[in-house]
């Protein structure tokens, strides 16, 4: 079992801001194709990966990182903070 | 070392007078701040989401590298979060150095992954009640690939 968590846009789209998600995805764009093949929402959300970025346990990461062993993946855009 | 993000307002002069005077050798302090600008487009309030827990840390692994990089001998940031009004302070940063441009280097370098690189997203609410995500500005990420 992995937390998802969706802010911004990402989790005005997917309708949630967290979720448990039990899932055998190796990866980071596993998991995101398992999400995306779940609803259109989630098809939505995940349209375009190169506008999101990606956190897992908290680090930011690439969609290529390992899910072994994670707790928590962050799905959001491109920051704005300052 | 300081490191503060909350939803409430802080005093900006109390914030840079106090970080000045706890310095003791330092000859330069920086501050910056960032305020939700009054423009005639009719902003109403901007909304500031973010990631507890990633955001502080991420803060303060910047504010670490500011100071091992800069020689600082001392850095602040406070971030705020949730529903600002027009005018409101957003932010700011302090740092200290012996000499003046350590302090305004370690002072951009922070507002340089602070923009880019903390989890903070913001929405821009106008006078009709529209709302609109800000997008992130190729220009600032650019920025980053200076350090």
């Amino acid at each position: 079992m992995i937390d998802v968590v969706y802010f911004a846009w990402v989790r005005e789209r997917i309708g949630l801001p967290k979720e448990r998600v039990e899932t055998s995805a190796k990866t980071v764009a596993d998991l995101v194709a398992e999400l995306k093949a779940r609803e259109d929402r989630y098809a939505v959300a995940f349209e375009d990966t190169s506008a999101l970025r990606v956190a897992v346990d908290q680090e930011l990461a690439d969609f290529d990182a390992s899910l072994e062993g994670v707790r928590e993946v962050a799905f959001f855009p491109p920051m704005t903070g300052g | 070392m300081t490191v503060r993000v909350q939803e409430a307002p802080f005093d900006f002069g109390a914030e840079a007078a106090a970080f000045a005077a706890a310095q003791s050798s330092m000859g330069a302090v920086v501050t910056f701040s960032g305020i939700v600008r009054d423009t005639d487009a009719g902003l109403s309030a901007m909304e500031i989401e973010h990631y507890p827990g990633m955001t502080e840390a991420q803060l303060d692994r910047f504010v670490a590298e500011a100071v091992e990089r800069f020689s600082l001998g001392d850095a602040l940031v406070i971030h705020r979060h949730g529903r600002l009004a027009p005018r409101e302070m957003i932010m700011m940063v302090a740092t200290a150095a012996p000499h003046r441009a350590d302090a305004f280097a370690g002072a951009e370098y922070l507002m340089d992954y602070l923009k880019s690189r903390a989890p903070f997203w913001k929405r821009e609410i106008t006078a009709d009640g529209s709302a609109a995500w800000v997008a992130a500005k190729d220009t600032d990420e650019d920025a980053l690939a200076r350090w």
